[in-house]
């Protein structure tokens, strides 16, 4: 069974490394700062007992009021897994730093977001529409698109 | 002293693109692979895709809980229960719905004969694409038909099933399924053998595969690979053994693995996990409890605000569904975790270096699903 590591523990482990870019911590999830995103993805992948070296999936959630945007790794080698989280508060122009350099397997799913929920990724090495054609007007799973 | 005459000639070559499909016959659905070559090998190759989006995602913000379960068969179409189940599993995580024991051998069962008509389909477009023309494929359709008859029986279709149900399955199986499976079961290792017999040490399907399209095993796990195309690898990551949904925890079944990430590996890894997907249906028909097949569950489910990841091994890899819900009767957020869409990610990694006929093979032992890459 894939343990799923408490949000909470990471979160000391966090705090202790990179202090004030906990936001949240539940046993469920772990959210972050924007700015400091990629540090800690780093620091999970990186950390020899976390391990985090699958990027199983990335979505974004229109909240409104922000942009979530999910993040669930998974440690082949550990057999565990955990949630990250952040948030983006700008309607008009949201922008969060790319993983791409960390797990590959963003570049689509990164891509897909930035059509669909219209959030651009920083350091991105080919940021494009995916699936809608290019002169596509707005982002279609934003809740105000329709 | 050189003139006009004695001038060298000198052929320079320069890099060209080619736009390979959308509408090819090898691009299994409408796929465009943008190529640069270099005479006839490829420099880049760059996937365009989108052809087939149909807005699932937003479609299923609109929809009860219920009514998205047809949608899902309309991702990957060669492999629908498996949708289905991967949703209904998301449901059942996010609203904490059990599911009778009956209904979870049921699908089982059904998960293991769909994995084993995909995994036909996959083999068979994949010799297609080898440039065995419609003969080797016309072997698998042969056992895949059978499979699908089975389904007819259980859902009344043959291709978007719509049968799981949040809390089970809509029907109970009829009499004479099992008995029919019982009969698949004893025939299809007699029919593999003969795929092996035609195919393992056939001499142009080993010159063609064998050592073509390599994906090495850090690579595999960095861009997110699932299914076959990771296992070929060399990583024994296989959700019903990490990650034992369902009942999955009580039956034994190996993992096969490739050694050296090829095409024919993924190719010889697919050929065993039919047999593996035989030894658990065989466990699950002997096991077959009597019951229920669906739980209480209200027409209009109201899950509790939060959210909740399903996932499952599918055919073609790991199929997750994110599910959002804010207490209404339709989630808030619903998205696919597309296995195929991710694992094209390393597409052009392995590609580089190969002439466009290997490609075609390359691209086809992936074995994708428009429906599922674009949604």
């Amino acid at each position: 069974m894939t343990l799923a590591l408490s949000g909470s523990d990471i979160a000391k482990q966090i705090e202790e490394k990179f202090p004030g870019c906990v936001v949240e911590a539940t046993a469920a999830s772990l959210l972050v700062e924007a700015k400091s995103l990629l540090d800690v993805a780093a620091y999970l992948k990186d950390t020899a007992d976390l391990g985090f070296d699958y990027l199983t999936l990335i979505t974004a959630v229109d909240y409104i009021d922000c942009f979530e945007v999910v993040y669930y790794l998974t440690s082949i080698k550990h057999n565990h897994s955990l949630v990250l989280k952040t948030r983006c508060y700008s309607r008009d122009n949201p922008t969060l730093p790319s993983v791409v350099g960390l797990w590959r397997t963003a570049d689509f799913q990164e891509r897909e977001i930035y059509d669909l929920m219209g959030i651009s990724f920083d350091g991105h090495p080919d940021l494009r529409r995916i699936v809608l054609w290019e002169g596509f007007e707005g982002h279609p799973l934003r809740k105000d698109f329709l | 002293m050189a003139t006009a005459e004695t001038r060298e000639i000198v052929v320079n070559t320069e890099p060209f693109v080619v736009n390979f499909g959308p509408a090819h016959p090898s691009t299994h659905g409408v796929f465009r692979m943008r190529m640069t070559l270099d005479g006839e090998v490829i420099v880049k190759m760059e996937p365009v895709f989108g052809y087939l989006h149909r807005g699932i995602e937003k479609l299923a913000e609109e929809r009860t809980y219920t009514q998205i379960i047809p949608l899902t068969d309309r991702l990957d179409y060669l492999a629908s229960m498996s949708n289905n189940l991967a949703y209904c599993l998301a449901v059942e995580k996010l609203a904490g719905i059990d599911v009778p024991e009956r209904a979870e051998y049921i699908r089982v069962i059904i998960a293991e004969l769909q994995r084993i008509a995909s995994h036909l389909c996959a083999v068979g477009f994949f010799l297609n694409d080898c440039g065995a023309f419609q003969t080797p494929v016309v072997y698998m359709i042969r056992e895949r038909e059978k499979i699908l008859d089975l389904f007819d029986m259980v859902s009344g279709q043959r291709l978007t099933y719509n049968y799981m149900r949040v809390g089970g399955v809509s029907q109970d199986i009829p009499e004479e399924f099992i008995p029919a499976v019982q009969k698949f079961v004893d025939e299809m290792p007699g029919w593999i053998d003969e795929y092996e017999w035609l195919l393992k040490e056939n001499e142009i399907l080993l010159a063609r595969s064998k050592g073509v399209g390599i994906l090495p095993p850090d690579l595999a796990i960095n861009i997110g690979a699932s299914g076959p195309v990771l296992r070929a690898s060399g990583v024994p990551w296989d959700i019903r053994k990490a990650d034992p949904y369902s009942i999955y925890d009580r039956f034994k079944f190996d993992i096969p693995i490739g050694l050296a990430g090829d095409c024919y590996d993924r190719y010889r890894v697919r050929i065993e996990e039919m047999r593996q997907s035989l030894r658990i249906l065989k466990q699950a028909m002997k096991d077959l409890p009597k019951g229920e097949v669906r739980s209480e569950v209200p027409h209009l489910i109201r899950p509790p605000v939060g959210e909740a990841y399903g996932h499952l091994e599918a055919p073609r890899g790991e199929l997750g569904f994110y599910l959002v819900s804010d207490g209404s009767i339709a989630p808030y957020r619903f998205h696919v975790r597309a296995s195929t869409l991710i694992n094209l990610t390393a597409l052009a990694d392995m590609m580089r270096g190969w002439k466009i006929a290997d490609a075609i093979l390359i691209f086809g032992s992936i074995d994708i699903c428009m429906g599922e890459v674009d949604r």
